[in-house]
């Protein structure tokens, strides 16, 4: 240690011995760093032929310094799976950006037993920026890798519980909604639904079966709600209209029917309602007599047709299942050779749009209305085939399920009998 | 969706020269031709692209089922040639990419007219006499610890798959690494990769075909590549003084004489 200007004759004795004493340590530690620091340290040819290795990495490994210098490569330290990694990443990433960091291998001790590791290394380049070697850092990541299992199992466990929940939501809509529409004959009909969410039973549901030979009814509605809450409600509102459609020939009495059971049902609890239309349907020779019942639900769009296309109102009807006494309204139709009529969820007429209508906006009433009325007059297969097509365009506007179903009578064509 | 936008394809190099394509091979992208590119766009037209998972290709078209077939990345390939109607192709494959290239030289010979196969392996795992240089518990070792030890093959980019809101640099800079892949992607390319078999293809190659193998190579030994040569009819074998997988990077200018003389021979 230099005394120079103001190192007074009081700062000597003591604080030099230990000066002292802390210098001979640093003088001495720059080998015993390298060869006992806490980690391994390895240098290579640009080959990977290892030309230099400490003592920390040498016990690790159980192998003695004349084992591996100028005998081994780095990759032959490793598991097989690693040496892969290190041929098809680790090279190259390393020749490319001059240095990597963090990578995790395992190496191979001379016992067989593997060691987790993290590896950092970099190409030390000459004046004249020529690669001459690599040096190499390795830490022991033991404790490390263990964490990083119990993380990767929780995580397989999660993935595979998603899986069941999925699995599960996936049959349970199944059971919900027809496999396939039955043939109604004189008459094409259509129905597609759109899932929101593969975690979640959505609460859409609609069907369409036989009453006679003649007469049909269908449905369409919407639980409140998602979920297996949801579901039940579904399969309950489902089973409900089937058999009230099966004892009674007025859609206002079917629904009060399902007014009845629901709010019996759900009694005390959380109240459980839907909104829903029911029809029922009697083919003619000339096309089909229709009447719908509504509750609370939006009103059905009848493509003419001659290229029109307007909602069938049913004003004022109430919720299913929401009122010991609910309300609900009628309208009766003929569908004619060209007509389709509609019935939709409001997941359609709410998704957000982004799209003409400025960002945030929703997609309305009387944008499906025109959106229908210029594809009119359209069969009704065609029908849901463009309407899906609108789903899709909503994207992630689209956030609630959507079920649509249709019903039409074909158009005569020249030389087929009606 | 368009082949070029899917394969991030990058076209360079001289217009109307012989067309030379560029298929990497397992673990990165098409950047690891960058010491060679450049070199051989001087004479020819270079046709770079990522497969399907990799790089820049669009992820959305990546589909477990499909590319757990070497097929769908020749149909891939003959799909860039005919959209951007190359005919008469020098296709260099590096590594799984040779088998690629093969497949695709069979399906349509004139379009992929030459191949260059770069450290190729028609099988790597041993089976009787042929030495693939690897055993099935080797493959099966490396599939495991893929299928259990995701972070730590993603070590690279788990940082930007987790996300880093709080950091978008930290994203942006793994984003413009080459060798990110995401593990789900990896996994199935090993499968591919690694378990395939195309010894029995080799023999119905009916273009010129040159194989490029390394003195020391840990993935694809030289018995594999005399194998490879002894098999594809008229195949002739060039051996480069270089180590390891990847002689695009470890001996860049030798990789690029060895195709471009070859590429170069008017047939």
């Amino acid at each position: 240690m230099m005394c120079q200007n103001g190192c007074g004759p009081d700062r000597g004795g003591a604080a030099d011995e230990a000066a002292a004493r802390f210098s001979a340590l640093l003088e001495d530690s720059a080998e015993d760093l390298y060869e006992n620091a806490p980690c391994g340290y390895l240098s290579t040819m640009l080959d990977g032929r290892i030309a230099r290795i400490n003592a920390t990495l040498l016990g690790w490994l159980g192998r003695s310094r004349e084992e591996l210098v100028g005998v081994a490569r780095f990759a032959d330290l490793l598991t097989v799976g690693g040496r892969i990694y290190h041929e098809t990443h680790f090279a190259p990433l390393l020749r490319m950006q001059g240095s990597i960091s963090g990578i995790a291998l395992e190496l191979v001790a001379a016992d067989g037993s593997r060691l987790p590791v993290l590896v950092s290394a970099m190409v030390k380049t000459g004046a004249d920026g020529a690669p001459l070697l690599i040096r190499a850092t390795v830490f022991d990541a033991r404790d490390r890798r263990a964490y990083e299992q119990e993380l990767l199992r929780a995580r397989q466990q999660a993935d595979r519980e998603r899986d069941q929940v999925q699995q599960l939501a996936t049959t349970l809509q199944r059971t919900l909604l027809p496999p396939r529409l039955p043939d109604v004959p004189g008459m094409a009909v259509a129905a597609h639904y759109h899932h929101a969410s593969p975690d979640q039973v959505g609460g859409d549901f609609y069907d369409l079966f036989p009453l006679a030979a003649d007469r049909w009814g269908f449905f369409l509605g919407d639980v409140c709600g998602k979920g297996a809450d949801a579901a039940a409600v579904t399969s309950l509102t489902r089973y409900t209209l089937r058999a009230a459609a099966a004892y009674d020939d007025d859609p206002v009495a079917v629904l009060t029917n399902l007014n009845t059971v629901l709010g019996q049902e759900f009694a005390g609890e959380t109240p459980r309602f839907c909104t829903v239309i029911y029809g029922s349907l009697t083919t003619t020779h000339d096309g089909a007599a229709v009447t719908l019942a509504a509750g609370g639900h939006p009103p059905a769009l009848l493509v003419g047709a001659d290229g029109a296309a307007r909602f069938i109102d049913t004003p004022g009807g109430q919720l299913v299942g929401a009122l010991t006494h609910a309300r609900f309204t009628t309208a009766t139709m003929r569908l004619r050779p060209g007509d389709t009529l509609l019935l939709y969820t409001d997941g359609l007429i709410e998704a957000r749009t982004g799209r003409d209508t400025g960002p945030g906006r929703r997609y309305d009433e009387t944008a499906l209305l025109d959106h229908v009325h210029a594809l009119a007059p359209i069969s009704a297969p065609a029908l849901i085939t463009a309407l899906v097509d609108l789903l899709e365009e909503f994207g992630e506007g689209l956030d609630d399920d959507v079920a649509l179903l249709t019903l039409g009578v074909p158009r005569d064509e020249p030389g087929t009998t009606p | 969706m368009s082949a070029r936008v899917r394969n991030n394809v990058v076209v360079t190099g001289r217009v109307g020269a012989p067309v030379v394509m560029l298929a990497h091979g397992f673990g990165c992208d098409q950047n690891m031709w960058r010491l060679v590119a450049p070199a051989l766009a001087r004479d020819f037209r270079v046709v770079l692209f990522d497969h399907v998972g990799a790089g820049g290709s669009d992820l959305s078209a990546w589909d477990a089922d499909r590319y757990s077939r070497l097929d769908a990345y020749a149909e891939d390939v003959l799909e860039i040639c005919r959209e951007l109607d190359l005919d008469d192709v020098v296709f260099v494959g590096h590594s799984v990419s040779a088998m690629i290239g093969v497949l695709a030289a069979i399906e349509d010979p004139a379009r992929i007219a030459r191949l260059v196969l770069l450290t190729p392996s028609p099988r790597y795992i041993d089976d009787g006499d042929y030495r693939g240089g690897f055993s099935p518990a080797d493959i099966d070792e490396l599939l495991a610890s893929l299928e259990s030890n995701y972070l730590g093959w993603s070590a690279q980019i788990a940082p930007m798959i987790m996300g880093n809101p709080d950091r978008p640099e930290l994203g942006q800079e793994l984003t413009n690494s080459f060798c990110r892949t995401d593990p789900a992607i990896a996994r199935v390319f090993a499968r591919t990769t690694f378990l395939s078999d195309n010894r029995a293809d080799l023999e119905s190659v009916r273009v010129p075909t040159l194989v490029i193998e390394c003195v020391q190579d840990a993935i694809a030994p030289r018995e594999v590549g005399a194998y490879v040569q002894a098999r594809v009819p008229g195949a002739r074998l060039v051996t480069l003084d270089a180590t390891g997988h990847c002689p695009q990077l470890s001996a860049p200018e030798a990789t690029t004489e060895a195709i471009a003389s070859f590429a170069a021979v008017t047939t």
